[in-house]
């Protein structure tokens, strides 16, 4: 029977994703960075939607809910396997809504006051069985897939409006969305790059051979030498783990030290970050007693470079409310 | 000044006789003396760089530019010769021309006065040199206070300029003369820094030198290597290796015959300080060390006999040692207790001996607090600090300088080391220290400095590029997970690596400083300066 062995084929396939999770941790892990994990996240709840036993969009949504509580507690640093669930579970609340009726599209909420006060969709049940949903969510997962596979490169073609000629920019750690994004600058510009190390696991190292070897005048520094070296930057620009949702950020260790360095000289700092790394958590520093990140409150932030365009800190709270439904904040 | 140009090179006496019926003249007079007597000193005091050398630079090229203005003039317009050099001279800055003003206000005698001292002091140099080194000092001593607000002409140290092929010949002349090897620059240097040396340690300077060297004392060789090794590092360390290291060359030193003791050593010591530079660039303690032992030996009487004067200067040297670095360290300590208070929690960073030191006698007088030792890639010289704090008992955390905005919210003070306090009132310290200063700042934390009055510096300096000192790039390498990104990094055109060794701190980072002179803000380091300037 076809029923059977598909969900088996499906449990084995969560297992084995959650097991790579577990043994992945925060992008260290065998050559995984967010974006693939965002990637395969997508792509494995588009099997469960695909494959599981659902009736209504209330069943599909728990089947959502129960395995995507699993993927966050396998590992809890990675937040964008947590964002891919909210992305797929605001899909899941729109297919539905619009199978009902366009009525429910007028409920989004458009203006800040009805971001405060609305409450969501007046009925909650989610009950009603519409045979086209499946295919709609699926044909939705698939756009945002197709998204998913586009950030770094819609995030580098907007390197050249950034990055003049014979500038001095300043980097941190490892981000290969930073990376990409100097990299497309540098096919047209010639400017200077300096890497701050980022010990003890010294990824600027890697940041740094990757960029020479395209051509780009690189220095690496040791992380005690940033603030030293600061006075002659014209830019910062990063990568980060997670964008949240006070426009804060949530980077590697030693970010804040660049961010408050950056923000004595006036120099700008600009964070790249593709939309999947928007997470709805507001995070206070006291509650990560994780050293291995750091947290830099947003006015140290000039701008945020996304793979939809620029925005400023101050914006992101808006983004938030496009991509999740305020249900799905906890899961 | 016609008539002097017709009878410039006549013998002196005429020129006198003229003197003491036009005072005009009798300035030009004054500047061939000066001159004459100005390159006796030069030739004596190479690498002094105190005020009256630069005064005498400055009288020289006010000099210079007098001339070429009194000879244009020479054509009749005698009577308004006193004038002519005033509004003339539009290059030459307004400062000259009080001092100018000054000259012809002085009565003749004074004049006659000056010029009998001046050719004294011109005979004594012909015979000895060593009045020479006496006198100056007298009378330049009365034309100090209106020279201090002038201008002054510093050299530019050698270490900063690198790029410039003059210098770098002069040095390798200078090097040759001295008989000690020049050492060679390596790897890639990024372009910031392109003024600066950058040396590789496993490259010293010692493998060039021939065994047994005749030429540097064994002592010296020995200290150089340390120096460039690492194996003695910080600057209090290396300014009392450097002292004992002299009195072992003092001890062993014997005069020549027809040699001033006091002349003849300052000259032995140059070829000997040019070699520990190459090993390793001097500290601005070791500077002032080595200005104090120069003038100690100059100030010793030519009839001293040469077990007493050796003596005398070993006995000098203990004492700087010990008046400016040990009991200044005990006045330091007991200042910064009172600023411990009992439930502390206190950021160091990297290893300064001073700081270690006031821990562990604030712990003895059973205050109770606990130390963060703050550490940074690639010296990591905090586990140094760490582990001497740990044996005395004092309990210690450990972290890296990325991890500094996670752990200062639970910071009450900062204790930072310095290696040169500048006399703009900025810090010069281990590479790291302004990054925590800043971070400090932005959560409030009080910021203390502690640095022996020794270690204060005329120098003023605003960032950390123009004078610096670049250490063996090969240190950032590293292996992480069996692979080193950066092992051929040498190969890769675009690829340079950094390894600065210090920074400056401004002081708005600064909440205090504490010098064994008490407890001063930081931007009264040039008053500290100026007082101890008029001591010597």
């Amino acid at each position: 029977m076809p029923g059977p062995d598909r969900e088996t084929d499906l449990t084995e396939r969560i297992e084995s994703f959650l097991s790579d999770l577990k043994r992945g941790g925060s992008g260290t892990g065998p050559l995984r960075g967010s974006a693939e994990t965002a990637r395969e996240t997508t792509a494995l709840l588009r099997r469960i939607t695909a494959q599981a036993r659902w009736s209504s969009a209330g069943d599909l949504m728990e089947i959502i809910r129960k395995e995507g509580r699993r993927m966050i507690a396998a590992q809890p640093s990675e937040t964008t396997v947590g964002n891919m669930i909210r992305r797929v579970l605001k899909i899941v609340r729109e297919e539905y809504a619009r199978s009902r009726g366009s009525s429910e599209e007028t409920d989004q909420q458009e203006s800040l006051h009805k971001l405060l006060t609305s409450g969501g969709l007046s009925e909650e049940n989610f009950r009603q069985h519409f045979t086209a949903l499946k295919a709609n969510v699926i044909e939705a997962i698939n756009e945002l897939l197709t998204e998913l596979e586009g950030t770094t490169d819609n995030i580098a073609m907007q390197a050249l409006e950034h990055i003049h000629s014979n500038e001095v920019i300043m980097t941190i750690g490892r981000s290969r969305t930073a990376e990409a994004f100097l990299k497309d600058a540098a096919r047209k510009r010639k400017f200077h790059v300096i890497v701050a190390e980022c010990a003890p696991f010294c990824q600027g190292h890697e940041m740094a051979t990757s960029l020479s070897k395209a051509g780009i005048e690189t220095t690496v520094i040791a992380d005690a030498a940033i603030f030293a070296v600061m006075s002659r930057v014209n830019k910062v620009i990063i990568g980060t783990q997670t964008v949240l949702a006070n426009g804060g950020l949530r980077a590697v260790n030693g970010t804040h030290t660049l961010a408050l360095a950056a923000k004595h000289h006036s120099t700008p700092l600009i964070v790249c970050a593709p939309m999947f790394k928007l997470s709805p958590q507001i995070l206070s520093k006291v509650n990560v007693h994780c050293p291995v990140f750091d947290y830099v409150p947003p006015e140290l932030i000039t701008l945020f470079i996304s793979n939809i365009g620029g925005h400023a800190p101050s914006y992101i709270y808006r983004l938030m409310s496009e991509l999740y439904h305020p249900e799905d904040h906890e899961l | 000044m016609a008539d002097s140009g017709v009878t410039d090179g006549l013998c002196d006496t005429d020129d006198i006789e003229r003197s003491k019926t036009e005072g005009k003249e009798l300035t030009k007079e004054e500047k061939q003396r000066l001159r004459k007597e100005k390159k006796h000193q030069k030739k004596i005091k190479e690498k002094k760089d105190d005020a009256a050398s630069h005064e005498d630079e400055k009288k020289k090229k006010k000099k210079k530019e007098e001339k070429p203005v009194g000879a244009a003039s020479q054509p009749p317009t005698q009577p308004s010769q006193k004038v002519a050099p005033a509004p003339a001279p539009v290059p030459v800055p307004a400062s000259e021309t009080p001092a100018l003003a000054d000259k012809p206000a002085k009565s003749k005698a004074d004049l006659k006065a000056e010029r009998r001292a001046r050719q004294e002091s011109e005979r004594a140099s012909k015979q000895g040199k060593k009045g020479d080194v006496g006198q100056p000092v007298p009378t330049s001593k009365p034309k100090a206070p209106p020279s201090e607000l002038q201008p002054v002409v510093k050299r530019l140290p050698e270490h900063v300029q690198v790029d410039n092929p003059d210098v770098l010949k002069k040095l390798a002349k200078k090097l040759e003369r001295q008989q000690i090897p020049l050492r060679s620059d390596y790897g890639y240097k990024v372009s910031l820094f392109s003024h600066l040396h950058q040396y590789s340690r496993k490259a010293p300077l010692t493998q060039q030198l021939g065994i047994p060297s005749t030429v540097i004392h064994p002592a010296i060789v020995r200290l150089g290597l340390q120096y460039s090794q690492g194996i003695v590092a910080g600057s209090n360390a290396r300014s009392v290796a450097l002292l004992h290291a002299f009195k072992q060359v003092i001890r062993d030193y014997t005069t020549p015959p027809n040699e001033e003791l006091s002349r003849d050593l300052v000259n032995k010591l140059k070829p000997y300080i040019s070699f520990l530079n190459q090993c390793r660039p001097l500290s601005a303690s070791m500077g002032n060390a080595i200005k104090y032992i120069k003038k100690e030996i100059s100030n010793i009487p030519s009839q001293c006999k040469e077990e007493e004067a050796k003596s005398k200067l070993l006995s000098c040297i203990e004492c700087y040692i010990n008046e400016k670095i040990i009991l200044a360290a005990k006045a330091i300590a007991k200042y910064s207790i009172e600023k411990i208070s009992d439930g502390d929690v206190i950021l160091v960073y990297g290893c300064s001996s001073l700081v270690n030191h006031i821990l562990c006698e604030a712990f003895e007088k059973k205050r109770k607090f606990r130390v963060i030792v703050v550490d940074s890639r690639p010296r990591l010289e905090g586990r140094e600090a760490l582990r001497r704090l740990v044996q005395r008992g004092i309990s210690c955390t450990y972290v890296l300088i990325s991890a500094v905005s996670y752990i200062l919210p639970e910071v009450s003070k900062v204790f930072l080391g310095a290696h040169a306090l500048l006399a703009n009132g900025y810090v010069m310290s281990r590479v790291g220290t302004s990054q925590i200063a800043l971070v400090a700042k932005a959560f409030n934390v009080p910021v203390l400095v502690c640095c022996e009055t020794y270690k204060f510096c005329e120098r003023v300096q605003t960032d950390s590029f123009v004078s610096n000192e670049l250490d063996d790039p090969d240190e950032l390498i590293v292996t992480r997970k069996g692979k080193t990104q950066l092992e051929h990094w040498q190969e890769v055109p675009s690829l340079g690596l950094l390894n600065l060794v210090y920074d400056v701190t401004p002081p708005d980072f600064v909440d205090l400083v504490i010098t064994d002179l008490g407890m001063i803000p930081c931007t009264s380091v040039p008053v500290v300066l100026r007082v101890k300037n008029v001591d010597q």
